[in-house]
């Protein structure tokens, strides 16, 4: 004798209807849509884009702001806009072309690198600028003028886009090139969103033959040691430094020091294999304390038993070493995570490192992850970049209730004291007072946003009010 | 043997009706990527030619695309001819337009129920009876169609898209029934949800099969010569059991 159906089963048969179906674009639906910190938590309408044509039409009717987001892999509240309308553009990721004899790829902003990865590496083609993840869209990788290890030779992401075409809200649409409507273009670029919908984009790849890169780690102790080896090592592309936070005394800001080039020996250029471990729960709150995180930490630097090691690796685990476990930002509970970014200038990049790794360090929060490296001097093209020529520091910390951000405004005023900035893109505590110093331009900058758009970011650092 | 048969999957011939659907085009990427050669139908011109121009930079070696309302059987089988043509020979024909129609309105309206029947059913009948005569004389060809699990039994959420679709698993059905023997393979899809722009406004959506691994396993159905492909495969045990449940106990729940 058979048996009802389960209710599960019974839901799972209500959706089943729509399969098979044209698409017919653009719907709305109240969803949850994270940032990677998992700090802030903010319900909004999410509105997914699968058609350039769906912008601004989606728009029609709506209450509140709306701000356009990818894959939500920046850290704070640049990607939420609290009780406004999200539009994911994750759908619009086609390609429109690509000239081999220029390596100029033209595609919807919505696709990501690692999609464009899939396309360029078997073509021997690879992207100008990596991050440290390569899930993140092409639109969100303007917005953000994101960076990558070889900032010093490519500078940011933005100086590698040709053109790209913007619309607003009224409809109105702007083909932006560092020639052709410039002002748009240096607003877009780093503009986090809020000057309107980036549809398409061209990127310039960078001919490789191998998917491998000659890679070498080298142990350093103390910041002197990281500057002379930067010094030395000024001819390789890539360079970025792990550091350890947690040590004081003789191991204070003890690292490793890692560079890379492409290889230029011919291998098989074939695509990556699909990644397969995911972050599987929740970790609880205490199995973040200092004692594993020192524990991490001296066994990261040990993993690397010998001061000098050289060998061949595969770009993937050299450029996106974390994206192997989806969702690790659940390592860190349900409370979410806090990322501190700096850049400081040169002529205080070594004396402010030194203060605020040890104000770090005395704080005794735990953090898995501080990356250290240097900015070079080529500029970026957006009003709102955060590169500038210097060192730029970054780590993680848990949030902890009372502690966290207390801590976070002392590091941003120690940053703002030596002249430095925080990142945007991953911030979720600067005051508007900290934003102002380190964006000068950002009443330049207000005058770009788009009517409809803002962020939860934007809304925090300016004061602003919710749109509309 | 037909020379078609031969040919290897990169210089496959395919016509892909309905191009502009999530799972359709998935499905064409792959087969772009292939190198394959693609004549698209859809009928919105600006997302046919955004998906054409996506197909092309991935590698396709061929990529033609038609503006058409497939609801017009007259026009069928000269548009048929014309993609045939184009390509110089077809080997896989693509079926993945259709309506999910408004259950409500038609549970009222007999004219609305008429047109959804017309184009999940009559239209594709239409094009599927001149696509196999096409390949039954060249004793080769595979035709591979989305139908639905909805089709496997009506319910009351959504009987008349279901019923379309439960006529349309009928008659392919008989016709593999009756082509098999000529060398032409009758692929029966029932997709299960998927995350395509279609569904992204239902609830527990993000829960959905990847589209892609979804036009994967189509993918791979057409290439072994399958006859039903429930895709995610938990749907054919799932459906097998929906199949079971005797009539007097079905018709009280709420499905």
């Amino acid at each position: 004798m058979s048996t009802a159906p389960s209710p599960a089963l019974e839901k799972k048969l209500r959706v089943e209807e729509s399969q098979g179906q044209p698409g017919s674009g653009t719907s709305k639906s109240k969803a949850s849509f994270e940032s990677w910190g998992r700090y802030p938590n903010y319900s909004a309408n999410v509105i997914p884009l699968h058609w350039q044509s769906d912008f601004p039409a989606v728009t029609e009717g709506l209450h509140n702001g709306i701000l356009p987001v990818g894959m939500g892999r920046s850290y704070g509240d640049v990607c939420l806009l609290k009780d406004g309308n999200l539009l994911v553009t994750t759908g619009m990721n086609r390609l429109i072309s690509f000239d081999p004899e220029t390596g100029v790829l033209t595609a919807e902003s919505g696709i990501t690198l690692a999609q464009i990865l899939d396309f360029a590496v078997p073509r021997g083609f690879f992207l100008p600028v990596s991050p440290g993840t390569k899930y993140v869209t092409l639109g969100g990788a303007i917005a953000n003028d994101i960076h990558g290890k070889n900032h010093e030779m490519a500078a940011s992401f933005g100086n590698h886009v040709p053109s790209f075409e913007l619309v607003r809200s009224d409809g109105s649409r702007y083909i932006c090139s560092p020639t052709q409507n410039p002002d748009w273009f240096a607003a877009t670029v780093g503009g986090m969103g809020l000057t309107g919908l980036i549809t398409w984009a061209q990127l310039r790849l960078k001919p490789i033959v191998s998917r491998m890169i000659d890679y070498e780690g080298i142990q350093f102790h103390g910041i002197d040691e990281f500057l002379e080896l930067k010094k030395q090592y000024q001819h390789i592309e890539y360079t970025v430094s792990w550091l350890d936070c947690v040590s004081t005394g003789k191991n204070f800001a003890r690292g490793i020091f890692m560079i890379g080039d492409h290889s230029k020996v011919p291998d098989d250029l074939k695509p990556s294999p699909e990644p397969k471990l995911v972050f599987p729960f929740e970790a609880p709150g205490f199995a973040l304390n200092s004692m594993s995180v020192s524990a991490f930490n001296t066994l990261f630097f040990h993993k690397q038993m010998k001061p000098h090691v050289k060998t061949l690796q595969d770009y993937e685990p050299f450029f996106y070493p974390l994206d192997k476990v989806l969702h690790w930002n659940r390592m860190y509970g349900k409370r979410g995570l806090l990322q501190f970014q700096y850049a400081l200038p040169w002529e205080t990049a070594k004396e402010g490192t030194i203060a605020i790794l040890r104000e770090i360090a005395k704080s005794g929060l735990a953090s898995f992850l501080a990356v250290l490296k240097a900015f070079g001097d080529i500029p970026s093209l957006g009003m709102m970049s955060f590169p500038m020529p210097g060192i730029m520091f970054a780590l993680d910390f848990p949030i902890k209730p009372g502690i966290s951000f207390p801590l976070m405004e002392r590091l941003g005023d120690m940053t703002r004291d030596y002249g430095g900035r925080l990142y945007s893109a991953k911030d979720a505590a600067m005051t508007p007072e900290q934003f102002k110093v380190f964006y000068p331009n950002w009443q330049d900058f207000a005058r770009y946003r788009d009517p409809m758009i803002s962020s939860s970011y934007w809304e925090r650092v300016t004061g602003d009010q919710p749109s509309l | 043997m037909a020379t078609t048969q031969n040919r290897t999957v990169s210089q496959r011939k395919i016509l892909v009706l309905g191009a502009t659907s999530g799972i359709a085009e998935a499905t064409c990427r792959i087969w772009a990527s292939q190198g394959a050669s693609l004549f698209l139908v859809a009928r919105n011109a600006e997302k046919l030619n955004a998906v054409a121009q996506d197909l092309r930079a991935r590698g396709a070696s061929f990529v033609e695309a038609a503006v058409a309302d497939l609801d017009d059987t007259d026009r069928h089988p000269a548009l048929l001819a014309h993609a045939v043509n184009a390509m110089g020979g077809l080997d896989v024909a693509y079926l993945a337009h259709g309506v999910l129609g408004d259950q409500t309105r038609a549970e009222q309206d007999f004219n609305s129920t008429a047109r959804i029947l017309h184009t999940n059913m009559i239209a594709p009948v239409s094009l599927i009876t001149w696509l196999a005569n096409f390949f039954v004389e060249r004793h080769t060809g595979t035709i591979a169609v989305l139908s639905s699990v909805a089709g496997d039994r009506g319910r009351k959420s959504n009987y008349v898209y279901g019923s379309s679709k439960a006529g349309l698993s009928a008659f392919l059905d008989g016709l593999r029934n009756r082509v098999d023997r000529e060398g032409v393979n009758i692929l029966t899809i029932k997709p299960g949800p998927t995350k395509t722009a279609m569904t992204a406004s239902m609830k527990g959506s993000e829960k959905f099969a990847d589209v892609n691994a979804v036009a994967k396993a189509i993918v791979t159905a057409i290439d072994k010569r399958m006859d039903t492909l429930y895709v995610p495969f938990q749907w054919q045990p799932i459906m097998f059991v929906i199949r079971h449940i005797p009539e007097r106990v079905f018709k009280k729940l709420n499905l």
